[in-house]
């Protein structure tokens, strides 16, 4: 149970002067049930790599595994792939089309063959696990906040039952608290239903809050793969490469530099707190 | 007077059945009075749907105001025969850069803003040339404008902005979309905008730390201003941000946590610098 890259390689329109390699030599194991971050700056990458995990977009050369099938072999069920492994783009609001919210949210489950009565409580559940309140079921989608359309976007992609869910910026525009309370739900998931979920986000303060394993993309190429404090400790190459760390990283290498006694591995602010009590009361 | 004022400015819309019959109305913004100084930095924070956006586009007179007035460089915003003097004060950058670049060469794009007032060609190259140099893009005057990274789009916006020579720059999270590098960048230029072209600054943002630098700060919630203040007064407030889905800087809350605790550090930590130094004293004091 397990998606793999082995040598993804992509390339954009080869042979033309607009030819990029957009991918170079990616491998890597991701196994159910992870909670992976992928960080990089715009362009590094990172979407045209999640595009490859439902197949949407084909490497160049390489294979991929999804479950130790390559998705690439002759006879590859396509369709089966993108059931399993929901992609939301970003800004997946914009492609609310229907009537009303629990109609929108049944598109996914209708296209994967159920009977109306299964797509019905496939919806309800999902739009139940994102936290949407029932009463807004029958409203037009369009007429939501930013915050609820979102929810209703990505309860869309749940209602089909992914083993993997891949979120390509979920919270781009929202206020902090519609930031947590999205993130908040996804984490719940994964942990209440195994469900593995890749996040790319361009905030490395919830990065290190919700993910146990960071993928940092560089100019196509995979530059770190490791723990957040592992990734995080190299925060000047990160630095380097349009990225940055944590604030309170920069506090604890601040306050080491100083000469005051703290490890500098804290990257939530939980983490940052007990460390500096702790240097008070040795 | 102030560069933008507003007297009981009030925003209300219909909302539409099906059929389209009017069901209601909507208040998006109720009797926001407020007074921007000339040259300040104002930055404004609120949840979404809160009415900061909507108040933002009053401010170049893209919405009007239902009831109470708007004067922005002491133009009305509802008399139509001053539309082109509010929209030459104030000019807008919005969140996504691939919408609001129209030319396929940087400086071309830069030149459009100066080109549409009139502006004589001479003038025009000259002004392209001083935003780009503003901004830090020069050197890009010549690229295609979609081979550039969000942070340099953004900036090329600015530019556009800025070319037009206004008194006011209304930017309306210019840096939601971009990764951590370009939004350093974005901010950096609003920075020396304010030092070196004199422009007021209105930000508005939903990352906190992004506003720490501005000399005012409003909170907005069901269209009302319901705070107002420098960052340090705003962000020492944490459980009210919170009420209006807000939140503080990273280094504001862990100073907040560690008081919390029990240390003595100080209220209305806005900066790492300060948290460290802070810290440093309290470790002498043992």
């Amino acid at each position: 149970m397990s998606i793999k890259a082995e040598h993804l390689n992509y390339i954009y329109s080869p042979g033309t002067a607009y030819e990029k390699q957009a991918l170079k030599d990616v491998s890597f194991e991701i196994l159910q049930g992870q909670f992976v971050g992928i960080i990089g700056h715009t362009g590094s990458g990172k979407s045209t790599l999640i595009q490859h995990l439902n197949g949407l977009t084909l490497a160049t050369s390489g294979s991929l595994f999804y479950e130790g099938k390559n998705i690439y072999d002759e006879g590859c069920d396509m369709k089966a792939l993108r059931s399993q492994v929901g992609l939301v783009f970003q800004y997946p609001e914009h492609q609310l089309f229907e009537v009303d919210v629990l109609t929108d949210v049944c598109f996914g489950p209708k296209n994967q063959g159920l009977t109306p009565d299964e797509c019905e409580k496939r919806a309800k559940e999902a739009l139940e696990l994102v936290g949407f309140p029932e009463k807004y079921y029958k409203q037009s989608p369009f007429d939501l906040s930013g915050g609820q359309k979102r929810r209703v976007a990505i309860a869309g992609v749940l209602a089909m039952q992914p083993k993997v869910l891949v979120l390509d910026e979920p919270t781009a525009g929202l206020d902090p608290k519609g930031r947590d309370e999205i993130l908040d739900q996804v984490a719940y998931l994964q942990k209440e239903t195994g469900m593995t979920v890749i996040l790319v986000s361009h905030s490395m303060e919830d990065i290190a809050k919700y993910v146990n394993r960071i993928m940092v993309m560089n100019h196509g190429e995979k530059l770190y793969d490791g723990t957040p404090k592992e990734v995080f400790a190299h925060y000047k190459e990160l630095e380097s490469v349009g990225l940055a760390a944590p604030q309170v990283t920069y506090i604890m290498n601040a306050l080491a530099d100083r000469k005051i006694e703290v490890k500098t591995d804290a990257i939530t602010i939980e983490e940052a707190a007990d460390e500096i009590m702790r240097s008070f009361h040795d | 007077m102030g560069i933008i004022q507003t007297d009981k400015l009030t925003f209300e819309y219909a909302k539409h059945d099906e059929e389209g019959n009017v069901i209601g109305m909507n208040r998006a913004i109720d009797e926001v009075t407020l007074d921007i100084e000339p040259g300040s930095f104002v930055a404004i924070l609120g949840h979404n749907g809160s009415g900061k956006s909507t108040l933002a586009k009053h401010i170049n007179a893209i919405l009007v105001p239902t009831e109470g007035s708007m004067w922005v460089n002491g133009c009305d915003t509802k008399d139509p025969n001053e539309l082109w003097n509010v929209r030459q004060s104030a000019g807008m950058v919005f969140q996504n850069p691939d919408n609001q670049i129209i030319g396929t060469v940087v400086e071309e794009d830069v030149g459009f803003g100066p080109e549409n007032l009139g502006v004589p060609t001479e003038d025009i190259w000259k002004r392209v040339e001083d935003s780009l140099k503003a901004v830090g893009m020069l050197e890009y005057r010549f690229h295609s404008p979609n081979k550039l990274s969000g942070g340099q789009k953004q900036r090329v916006a600015i530019a556009g902005v800025i070319a037009m020579h206004p008194k006011c720059i209304v930017l309306d999270e210019p840096t939601a979309m971009l990764d951590p590098n370009g939004r350093k960048e974005v901010l950096r230029t609003v920075q020396e905008l304010r030092k070196q072209e004199k422009v007021t600054v209105v930000l508005i943002t939903h990352y906190m730390e992004e506003v720490i630098d501005a000399d005012l700060v409003f909170v907005m919630d069901e269209g009302h201003v319901v705070m107002e203040g420098t960052p340090r007064a705003i962000f020492t407030q944490v459980d009210e941000l919170k009420k209006y889905r807000l939140d503080v800087p990273q280094v504001t809350m862990l100073a907040d946590e560690l008081q919390k605790r029990g240390l003595a550090v100080p209220d209305g930590i806005l900066r790492t610098e300060e948290l460290v130094e802070a810290l440093c004293q309290l470790k002498q004091n043992i």
